[in-house]
């Protein structure tokens, strides 16, 4: 008994001196990723992100519906009710849906919908549909699940003020409203990188004057000046220009932290050993900030990029719910929100809001990953 | 102490100019000049323009001539309190923000008492029962506040308001109270229309606050000098209150001036939702018209005020940090 006791004990402290061994000679990126691992909520965020960029990616195929085709008949019909269990009180392995029956309050004439249940909708996977075409290269009718009748309609979420399907909106909403995230951290970091990279590395007045442009950006609310710059968008341009035109709005504020983050890291990078070392040993100051001094901070910078992706995705919503962001053929989470906005509407068909579910799910996400990145991005402080 | 003052104050100036400079990019951004769309604008409201009008609009904000001339006329025109005429509500817009600006301005201040009276406790609590369910709760909460755009919970605040009431509006005052002289009675009604939408603005910032209080009592409680204290026998709350709270609250005091255009903001949106008629319904309707002399002099003030604000947080933190006062 005591053997094999001594014989574990020995075996572990074996496994953990090689853990040791594997730490001490892992490259930093390799470090970086063990440390995110243990993160769990932050790799769960991560899942998360990767299927709502998948869905986003493959709209037309996971999408049940074309969005901008509208049922009439189905204006502000509410979500179905997905039934495994018939009328019979049979249990179906294949689930199934009843058709809505629009009658009018006699009342108030607005319109309820009934579940006509003598008339079973079996759901079914790869099923025919509206015609796409993937990317704009690719014909296709299959969608990835949807009711066997292609007349039929599944109303998973809900359907919009015009009787579109919300959840076919809320997918192709995806691409938009999760990409101008990425598309403007990507200007932002572009434009950080150099005026911080400037600002720390030349120091003096070209610091000076950086510094107080940054200062004076912040010190206007953000959303008014987003406001402001949008009303100089022609409404007649098409949707990918005014796309890009926001993107540019948002980062005209994004990179002011960006930047100032990279200031602060070249100033206390400058002073280090190493750089020191690169310099005793000849070699030049572009190469010290871009073989040395970038690398050495990369990682934190894209944990903070992460975290301001959500600003982002927020700066969008808000600015489309309003009016003054992209406009209605346009399909983003902002566009579909401005639907929630009268009141009265909101109230009979509270579905309107589910949009609001999907960014706050991704915002969260983004949280989390960012927070992950942040503490395994220093991969040297606790290993 | 004052030199420390006179310091902020002189770095503020060249902000200052660079804002006016954003404003004045502001006006010229749609296109065409502004004294066109401005007439356009009464012209569709079926006015007779008389030429010397035109002449004279023209010639008050010299266009036709070299752009700092222009600017220069702009600026010089704003320090002077004239800000324009604005086109959509037929007054100065100085009389119009002067009539909105207080109740927006009220509500971003009692949102700001709101983050601060109710994060710090929940912080304290949270960091001193750490890992208890409370801090859980908080912890979660936190999380959802700050992922939720103030925008949306003031809209699903009002869903849930409609269904519960069959109101729509929120209002600022009672409908008795709406023209009586202002006074006390007023003042309370006013508070007690706007408590919600300071609390739905104040959400990500109590949020946020929560979690760096939270964080950086938790920094401070391990240290020895709790240990000694707490080994002398020093009572529990006295000693919390006295040491380690002062010093985790510094980075907070110090952050107020962040925290200011986030309010201003968020009061905005959520004054928009809730259909408030504070400064924000001015803002968008002035930007969908294109009365920009109105919407940049809104701009321009809010981005006043956010950096009087900042600076009176620095001297603020100067006075709770004498160690801020040697440094600057």
């Amino acid at each position: 008994m005591t053997e094999v006791e001594a014989a574990t004990r020995l075996e572990t402290a074996a496994a953990e001196e090689q853990a040791d061994q594997r730490v001490l000679v892992a490259s930093q990126w390799q470090l970086i990723r063990w440390r995110f691992l243990q993160h769990k909520l932050a790799v769960v965020s991560l899942a998360v992100l990767v299927i709502f960029y998948l869905v986003a990616i493959f709209a037309e195929f996971v999408a049940p519906y074309d969005p901008y085709i509208f049922r009439e008949d189905l204006t502000l019909a509410p979500p179905h009710t997905i039934r495994f269990i018939d009328p019979e009180g049979r249990f179906q392995l294949r689930p199934f849906v009843h058709p809505f029956e629009k009658t009018l309050d006699s009342v108030t004439y607005a319109a309820i919908f009934v579940e006509d249940e003598t008339v079973m909708q079996p759901l079914g996977l790869f099923v025919r549909g509206d015609e796409y075409k993937l990317w704009g290269l690719f014909e296709s009718d299959i969608h990835l699940f949807g009711l066997q009748d292609p007349e039929a309609r599944l109303s998973l979420l809900g359907q919009d003020t015009v009787g579109r399907d919300l959840f076919t909106r809320i997918v192709f909403g995806a691409r938009i409203s999760l990409t101008i995230g990425l598309v403007g951290v990507a200007m932002s970091f572009f434009l950080g990188i150099l005026f911080g990279g400037l600002s720390g590395y030349l120091g003096g007045t070209v610091d000076m004057v950086i510094q107080r442009v940054i200062e004076s950006l912040r010190a206007l609310p953000t959303l008014p000046l987003w406001m402001a710059l949008s009303i100089a968008l022609p409404s007649d341009w098409p949707v990918v220009r005014t796309y890009f035109a926001i993107v540019i709005i948002l980062s005209t504020v994004g990179w002011t932290s960006i930047a100032r983050v990279v200031r602060g890291r070249f100033f206390a990078l400058r002073e280090e050993d190493f750089v020191g070392a690169a310099e005793l040993d000849g070699a030049g100051n572009l190469r010290i900030i871009f073989r040395y001094l970038l690398p050495s901070f990369m990682s934190y910078i894209i944990a903070r990029l992460t975290l301001a992706i959500p600003q982002m995705i927020l700066g969008e919503t808000a600015l489309s719910f309003i009016g003054l962001g992209l406009q209605a053929p346009a399909i983003s989470w902002g566009v579909l929100l401005k639907d929630a906005q009268a009141i009265r509407v909101l109230a009979l068909s509270p579905w309107l809001l589910l949009p609001t579910l999907f960014v706050v799910v991704s915002i969260l996400a983004f949280n989390f990953v960012g927070d992950g990145l942040r503490d395994a991005s220093d991969p040297y402080t606790h290993v | 102490m004052l030199i420390y003052i006179l310091r902020r104050v002189i770095v503020m100036i060249p902000v200052t100019i660079l804002i006016s400079v954003i404003g004045f990019i502001i006006i010229q951004a749609p296109p065409g000049d502004f004294v066109s769309s401005y007439i356009a604008g009464l012209e569709a409201q079926g006015d007779i323009i008389e030429p010397e009008l035109i002449d004279s609009l023209r010639a008050r904000y010299g266009l036709g001539e070299p752009i700092y001339v222009q600017y220069w006329r702009w600026v010089s025109n704003f320090v002077e309190g004239d800000l324009g005429y604005s086109m959509i509500y037929r007054e100065p817009v100085v009389d119009i923000i002067a009539q909105r600006l207080p109740s927006s301005f009220t509500i971003s201040l009692l949102s700001l008492i709101l983050v601060f009276v109710i994060g710090i406790p929940i912080g304290v609590l949270s960091a001193t029962k750490q890992y208890s369910l409370a801090d859980y709760t908080f912890t979660v909460i936190g999380f959802l506040g700050v992922a939720t755009p103030n925008f949306l919970l003031a809209l699903v605040g009002l869903w849930l308001l409609f269904s519960w009431t069959g109101t729509v509006s929120i209002g600022l005052y009672s409908p008795e109270m709406q023209n009586a002289p202002f006074g006390l009675a007023k003042f309370l009604d006013l508070l007690s229309h706007i408590w919600l939408p300071a609390l739905i603005v104040g959400t990500a910032g109590t949020a946020e606050l929560i979690r760096t209080m939270r964080a950086n009592l938790l920094d401070e409680l391990p240290k020895q000098y709790v240990t000694v204290a707490r080994a002398r026998g020093v009572k529990p709350t006295k000693l919390l209150y006295k040491y380690p709270l002062r010093i985790a609250i510094n980075p907070v005091i110090s952050t107020v001036g962040w925290l200011l255009p986030v309010l201003v903001e968020g009061e905005v949106l959520v004054s928009l939702v809730l259909g408030l008629p504070t400064i924000a319904p001015v803002l968008l309707d002035s930007l969908l018209q294109q009365d920009m002399f109105l919407a940049t002099s809104i701009i321009m003030i809010l981005g006043i005020l956010t950096l009087v604000g900042t600076l009176l947080s620095d001297i603020l933190l100067a006075i709770v940090d004498p160690r801020i006062r040697g440094a600057v």
